[in-house]
């Protein structure tokens, strides 16, 4: 212990480092109020609702859009020939199997990504940073040359999917786009939201 | 009681209990500038004048403007449309905020002609840096609360950006939004953050950077340090009192900036779609992104950066890098020279590349993608981290010539 002028250095030391270290963690614990306040709120977190989604008048090659969590989501009816051009695609795609499991339910793991194979039911979120993209449906139109067969390009950062939210190689978004947990409850009827009660 | 300043009466009894006086001189009357500042050395103050502009048009506009996502778009209507003069003030402040980024970016280049960033200011270059980082965070959340089809979409896009951080990037992007989309409550708390917290910081910063700046001297157009030639009295012989010869000078400086401003207030406060963009005259739609989506300006380059990399977490991290560069710039660059006006042919070369490619890439990063342009952005995205790269080397065959030992 060294001393000077009466004064034991080593204990004032020790008193300063646990006074500061007690403060510290009195800081830390303070914290946490503040940081997780910005965390999505009970309301925000209760509005998350199933939505339902009536596709009877929906035409073969139409897309439409209802709102689930703030997000557009897409019910797409494809034709035959739509569907067909999905396997051919394989070599263009980065996920053709889409064996990223967090992109869909295990129910829409298939070649159409789909329960149905014909009715696509989507979120119309770009997988890069979060634009919607435009859906494309033509076949080799001008600007987007002419390997399109139909899809869905992204106007933000020119990130392309096909006709089942499969996403080509040498764009920026990494990933399918995501299919989000759905049931029909009749022939007409979709509900977005929930996965069906057998899966 | 006589005080150490020698003054009487009401600003002797002041200077007893507070360094009025004491302050006045450090920093004004005997803070000795170097005497041959040059046009670039304007920008400096007139930044400081835009960030006062911008604090006080902003307070007027909290006044009328409503943060919710209900109510956000109509209140701006309702300042440009009812508000007595609402629409001035919020135009100067629209015009302003880039009219910031014009000033902040012709100081910062100020800094590169003349290695204003080299010893001894590097700590003075480094808050600097932090200034630009704070005021970039500023302009991206004020840009959220018009609430327009723009502030929405362009928000959405760079909150994204932190979702590429590889495994807490979706939690963090949730955490930051409030919510499962840009909402409400994302709104909120960028209007408190654009308001309060944020202009808290840069106010401070700019503090902090004067003092370093008055700590270590200002720099000159020849990179010569002024006060290693004192004369009798201890003052630099090429040093000037910054009052009132600059202040002076700088309220120059203060006219034409103003006429430049009131002309745009005036007379172009869209600038053509690239002050304010066109579809944010069109309140936010979640379901439906405009056609095109381009940052205002001033983020332009930083965006083209990240569209030039093809892949998600490596354009966050070039964008990212392109910034975070600018941090190393004192140690990077290795010549014992300053000013470019006693630099070599090859750094001169590297500069106006340098140059160039970030106007390049400013004038790509607002066009819609397409794979030529893809392609001369990724050319001006090396350019731009090539400068960087070669400042180290660039000493090794660089012929400079000799400084004079006073300004000339």
């Amino acid at each position: 212990m060294s001393t000077v002028d009466d004064v034991d250095l080593g204990r004032r030391r020790f008193l300063t480092a646990t006074a500061t270290v007690v403060g510290g963690v009195g800081v830390a614990f303070v914290a946490v109020p503040f940081l997780s306040s910005w965390a999505p709120s009970e309301r925000a977190q209760a509005a998350g609702a199933p939505v339902e989604a009536d596709v009877s008048r929906l035409e073969e090659g139409a897309l439409m859009t209802v709102e689930w969590r703030g997000r557009p989501i897409w019910l797409l009816k494809r034709s035959q020939r739509m569907l067909d051009d999905l396997p051919g695609l394989r070599d263009q795609l980065r996920d053709p199997d889409s064996a990223e499991t967090a992109q869909q339910p295990p129910y829409a793991q298939n070649v159409h990504r789909s329960i149905r194979p014909e009715l696509l039911v989507m979120i119309g979120i770009c997988t890069h940073l979060g634009c919607s993209p435009t859906f494309r449906p033509e076949i080799a139109p001008a600007d987007l040359g002419s390997y399109w067969r139909g899809g869905f390009f992204c106007p933000c950062h020119g990130s392309g999917f096909d006709l089942a939210g499969r996403v080509f190689r040498g764009v920026p978004a990494p990933l399918n786009m995501e299919v989000p947990p759905h049931r029909f409850l009749s022939d007409s009827l979709v509900l977005i939201g929930v996965d069906p009660e057998s899966a | 009681m006589a005080n150490t300043q020698g003054t009487t009466g009401l600003v002797g009894w002041i200077d007893e209990r507070f360094p009025l006086t004491k302050t006045i001189r450090e920093h004004l009357t005997e803070y000795y500038a170097p005497k041959n500042f040059n046009f670039w050395y304007y920008f400096g103050s007139l930044a400081l004048l835009v960030l006062i502009l911008q604090i006080v048009t902003g307070i007027w506009l909290t006044m009328n403007y409503k943060p919710s996502a209900e109510e956000a778009f109509a209140s701006v209507e309702y300042i440009m449309r009812d508000v007595n003069w609402g629409w001035l003030i919020r135009y100067m402040h629209s015009t302003g905020a880039s009219f910031f980024f014009l000033v902040v970016y012709l100081h910062m280049f100020r800094a590169l002609l003349y290695g204003s960033y080299k010893k001894p200011r590097e700590l003075l270059w480094l808050i600097g840096v932090v200034i630009f980082v704070v005021l970039m965070a500023e302009a991206f959340m004020g840009y959220l609360l018009p609430w327009g089809q723009m502030s929405y979409w362009g928000a959405q896009v760079i909150i994204s950006l932190f979702g590429a951080i590889p495994g807490i990037g979706d939690s963090l992007t949730l955490w930051i939004r409030g919510d499962y989309v840009i909402s409400d409550a994302t709104l909120n708390r960028f209007f408190a953050l654009h308001v309060i917290a944020l202009p808290l910081v840069l106010v401070g910063l700019v503090f902090v950077h004067i003092v370093a700046l008055h700590a270590v001297g200002s720099n000159n157009p020849d990179g010569v340090d002024i006060k290693k030639v004192k004369g009798p009295d201890g003052k630099p012989l090429d040093g000037i009192p910054f009052h009132p010869y600059y202040t002076v000078k700088d309220l120059v400086g203060v006219v034409v900036f103003l006429i430049f401003f009131s002309v745009v207030v005036f007379f172009a406060p869209e600038m053509g779609g690239f002050f304010l963009e066109h579809p944010n005259f069109e309140p936010a739609d979640p379901m439906k992104t405009p056609e095109h989506i381009a940052p205002v300006w001033y983020f332009t380059p930083f965006y083209a950066i990240l569209r030039a990399v093809p892949d998600k977490l490596g354009g966050v991290i070039a964008m990212g890098a392109a910034i975070v560069v600018l941090f190393f710039l004192p140690w990077l660059d290795r010549s014992p020279v300053r000013s470019i006006r006693y630099r070599g042919f090859a750094f001169k070369a590297a500069l106006a590349l340098f140059v160039v490619s970030f106007l390049i890439l400013g004038y790509l990063g607002a066009l819609p993608p397409s794979p030529g342009r893809t392609v001369l952005t990724q050319i001006c995205t090396v350019i731009y981290f090539a400068f960087f790269a070669v400042l180290p080397i660039l000493p090794w065959f660089e012929k400079t010539k000799p400084v004079p030992e006073r300004v000339t």
